[in-house]
């Protein structure tokens, strides 16, 4: 499953993510495998998605977070 | 001796890092040229001592050196190239105190770059309340650098700081997380052995960063490219420096900072639930939108008309005290009506860019974006497109620059291209007088003034333009590009007043000087073209004293027809006549002709010049307001009022379409970097424009 598959509320680590497909930017900021992350919100259109990672707070499209591999805590 | 020091300023964004460059610098700050090269770089004065000057450069916020946008392209062009102008003796890196460990990721970059670099935890005031302890000597020998808590609101460890920048020689310039063992030793072992003199961390960056590096000689070039045949291999060597990163990062932090986190309800989330929400959250923004257009109209309209009556006076006033002349005349018909014209914006747009400052500052514009991302898509736009859109209402050039944080090139495309369809501020006194001229100032129900709602009905129509045409771009551009759609939703600050005034009064500034030399340099041609012309120009009087030879004219109605004549045949007066032909569909004469050619320098150019050419023609009466000009006017050929309700309604159309603003066309052929995008907006918007009022005029008439 992918963060786009969370419930809001919920959380997982990351565990694999699809580089070509990830701006590099999200991995700088701390998107890492390993990582707990965890969905706070989503957009009112379900599209963007509030996450929280490595003590950042974030907007990330679907798109983006489907590429994103977790494993459900 | 007295050297001057140059330091730049480098920081995530949300950091605090424009307060303490404000705290730095106070007042003494520039923005670069306006409408000329970049607004974001700026840069100000600080005295370290009585005998040391430095120069400080606040870069824009970025995440990381590798950059993802234009804004972010100007740290690393700063930072990289040795020869540029603004490369700095000394780097302050501002961090914030809650999310050190995402700072210290940019932090590892720029000390790897050999760089002296101090780091500034800043917001340190917040330290006790959020439980968070740290060990300031233990970073500073891990991060092998001088570390200083500072809080740049509260004022405190700035001195500390400046004195820290002082003794800048003290500080090494060691890389601190070495990359080139832990990534592939034999990769780049080889990048050292074929550009042995650029440091490593420097040489990967080359490599690592796509455009041409026009600070590298064509050899070195050769060389980067050869390095970068393989980009899926790249990619993932910079996946594993990132890991790599905060692999240091993690370990020295794991020693030296402590968080003891209280759970419970904060702030954050208690507000994000209510402005994020399906339907407060709109109506929130709603609500915001119209409180800000609501104050640009009813606030500024005191201070508008206060100016333009002091301007009216003043020229009246001039003309009595100097001696009449070509130079008076140059003055009070030239100088000081240009002036005004630019002066009359301020209050607008202070007030609007004191609004968008507001909402930057309080972190309430980044969950704008999150609400709004979704609809913008549908029209080819990000979220990140409604602050441009916004700024629009301003003023385009700015709101063009603003669109530089959105990553993807399709998405910022086609923002450029339809910001300039917002009712900008310089299409208001256009659209005021015209109003004022042909809707009647009657009241509905009370409140609903109906010249009021043709206003609000203007701008809703520039928004509808706006999106419509960006729904188009959307189905016909064939660009193809990622969109990596990412915003941090920062922690709600209360804003500081002290950073609002500034950012407000330097913007207001750059507006003035910038766009206003535009004006005021056009307002003096047209006056020279609008008195000076061929022999027919200089021969007014004898040719109409001879062509009324056989009536009987009092003085006074002599003067005017030979002030008319003079008019009809000045330079502008011929430029005005050729195209009439084309204008005349429109319900327009070569007057208003001349107003909309030099309209096209920028909009709000035309009350100025209808207030010229009429205040030429009527020169014996300098105290009457445009608006009493432009009423008194008649149509040479029908003998009607020449501001008839079809023709205003015509122009109206045409103003609200047309490109007509040099200063925004040269921002995005800079921001574009070619000719053909702000060439499409021209003509594209002009034939619009054209098409509509021709329409209007033709359905009224």
């Amino acid at each position: 499953m992918s963060i786009a598959d969370l419930q809001v509320g919920e959380r997982g680590i990351i565990s694999d993510i699809a580089l070509d497909k990830i701006p590099l930017k999200l991995l700088e900021m701390g998107c890492l495998p390993g990582k707990e992350v965890e969905l706070i919100q989503k957009a009112p259109l379900k599209d963007p998605l509030y996450i929280r990672v490595n003590g950042s707070h974030l907007a990330i499209r679907v798109e983006t977070a489907s590429q994103i591999a977790i494993s459900k805590l | 001796m007295s050297k001057i020091l140059k330091i730049a300023l480098v920081g995530n964004p949300n950091t605090g890092k424009t307060s303490l460059f404000n705290q730095l610098t106070g007042l003494n700050q520039k923005v670069g040229n306006y409408p000329g090269i970049t607004v974001d770089k700026k840069q100000g004065v600080c005295h370290l001592s009585d005998s040391v000057k430095a120069i400080i450069t606040d870069l824009p916020g970025t995440y990381s050196i590798n950059s993802t946008s234009a804004d972010e392209d100007i740290v690393y062009n700063t930072l990289v190239d040795e020869s540029n102008p603004d490369f700095p003796d000394v780097v302050v890196v501002v961090a914030e105190v809650e999310n050190l460990k995402r700072n210290l990721f940019l932090f590892t970059q720029i000390k790897d770059l050999g760089i002296p670099t101090v780091l500034v935890i800043n917001m340190a005031d917040q330290m006790s309340r959020k439980g968070i302890t740290i060990n300031v000597s233990g970073l500073e020998t891990d991060l092998d650098t001088k570390v200083l808590l500072v809080s740049a609101r509260k004022k405190t460890g700035i001195a500390s700081l400046k004195q820290v920048l002082l003794h800048y020689k003290d500080l090494n310039n060691k890389s601190l997380a070495d990359i080139s063992q832990r990534i592939d030793g034999h990769f780049f072992k080889r990048i050292k052995e074929a550009l042995p003199q650029f440091s490593i961390y420097k040489s990967w960056l080359l490599i690592t960063q796509k455009e041409t590096n026009t600070f590298i000689s064509p050899e070195e070039q050769k060389v980067i490219s050869f390095f970068r045949e393989k980009p899926d291999k790249i990619k993932k060597f910079q996946h594993k420096e990132a890991i790599f990163r905060y692999q240091v990062i993690n370990e020295i932090l794991k020693k030296n900072y402590t968080v003891d986190r209280k759970s419970g309800t904060d702030l954050r989330g208690r507000l994000d639930r209510i402005l994020t929400h399906k339907i407060f959250g709109y109506v929130f923004f709603a609500l915001i939108l119209m409180i800000i257009f609501q104050s640009v109209f009813s606030w500024a309209s005191i201070p508008m008309e206060w100016i333009d009556q002091s301007f009216s006076q003043l020229a009246s006033y001039v003309q009595q005290q100097l001696p009449a002349g070509k130079f008076t005349d140059l003055i009070v018909e030239g100088v000081i009506p240009g002036i005004g014209g630019v002066l009359i914006f301020v209050p607008q747009i202070a007030i609007l860019f004191l609004f968008v400052a507001l909402l930057e500052e309080t972190g309430y514009m980044s969950r704008v974006v999150f609400l709004m991302d979704k609809i913008m898509r549908k029209y080819g736009m990000s979220g990140k497109s409604v602050i441009p859109l916004v700024s629009g209402t301003a003023c385009a050039i700015p709101a063009i620059m603003s669109s530089r944080n959105i990553e993807s090139w399709r998405e910022r495309l086609i923002t450029i291209l339809v910001v300039p369809f917002t009712t900008c501020s310089a299409r208001i006194p256009v659209y005021a007088i015209l109003i004022s001229l042909i809707i009647p100032d009657k009241h509905y129900l009370g409140v609903f003034n109906l010249q009021g709602l043709t206003l609000l009905a203007l701008y809703a129509l520039g928004f509808v333009a706006a999106i419509s045409s960006a729904y188009l771009l959307n189905k016909v551009l064939k660009i193809k590009s990622k969109s990596f759609f990412v915003i941090e939703l920062p922690n709600y600050k209360i804003p500081s007043p002290k950073n609002i005034g500034i950012t407000v009064l330097e913007k207001t500034k750059a507006f003035v000087l910038g766009a206003g030399r535009i004006i005021l340099a056009i307002s003096i041609v047209l006056w020279f073209l609008a008195s000076n012309g061929g022999t027919d120009y200089t021969q007014a009087e004898q040719i109409v004293k001879k062509e009324y030879a056989n009536t009987t004219l009092t003085p006074s109605e002599l003067q005017t027809k030979i002030a008319s004549y003079r008019i009809a045949h000045s330079y502008i007066g011929k430029i005005g006549k050729s195209i009439e032909p084309a204008i005349r569909p429109l319900g327009y004469d070569w007057k208003v002709g001349i107003a909309l050619i030099s309209s096209f320098a920028a909009r709000e150019v035309f009350v100025g010049t209808l207030a010229t050419i009429y205040s030429v023609e009527d020169s014996g009466n300098n105290t009457a307001t445009i608006k009493e000009r432009m009423q008194n006017e008649v149509d040479s050929v029908t003998g009607q009022k020449r501001f008839s309700f079809a023709t205003g309604m015509s122009l109206l159309m045409f103003y609200a379409f047309a490109m007509q603003c040099m200063g925004t066309l040269a921002t995005v052929k800079r921001e574009t970097n070619s000719w053909k995008w702000p060439v499409l907006q021209l003509l594209g918007m002009g034939s619009l424009a054209y098409m509509v009022a021709l329409i209007t005029f033709q359905l009224l008439k």
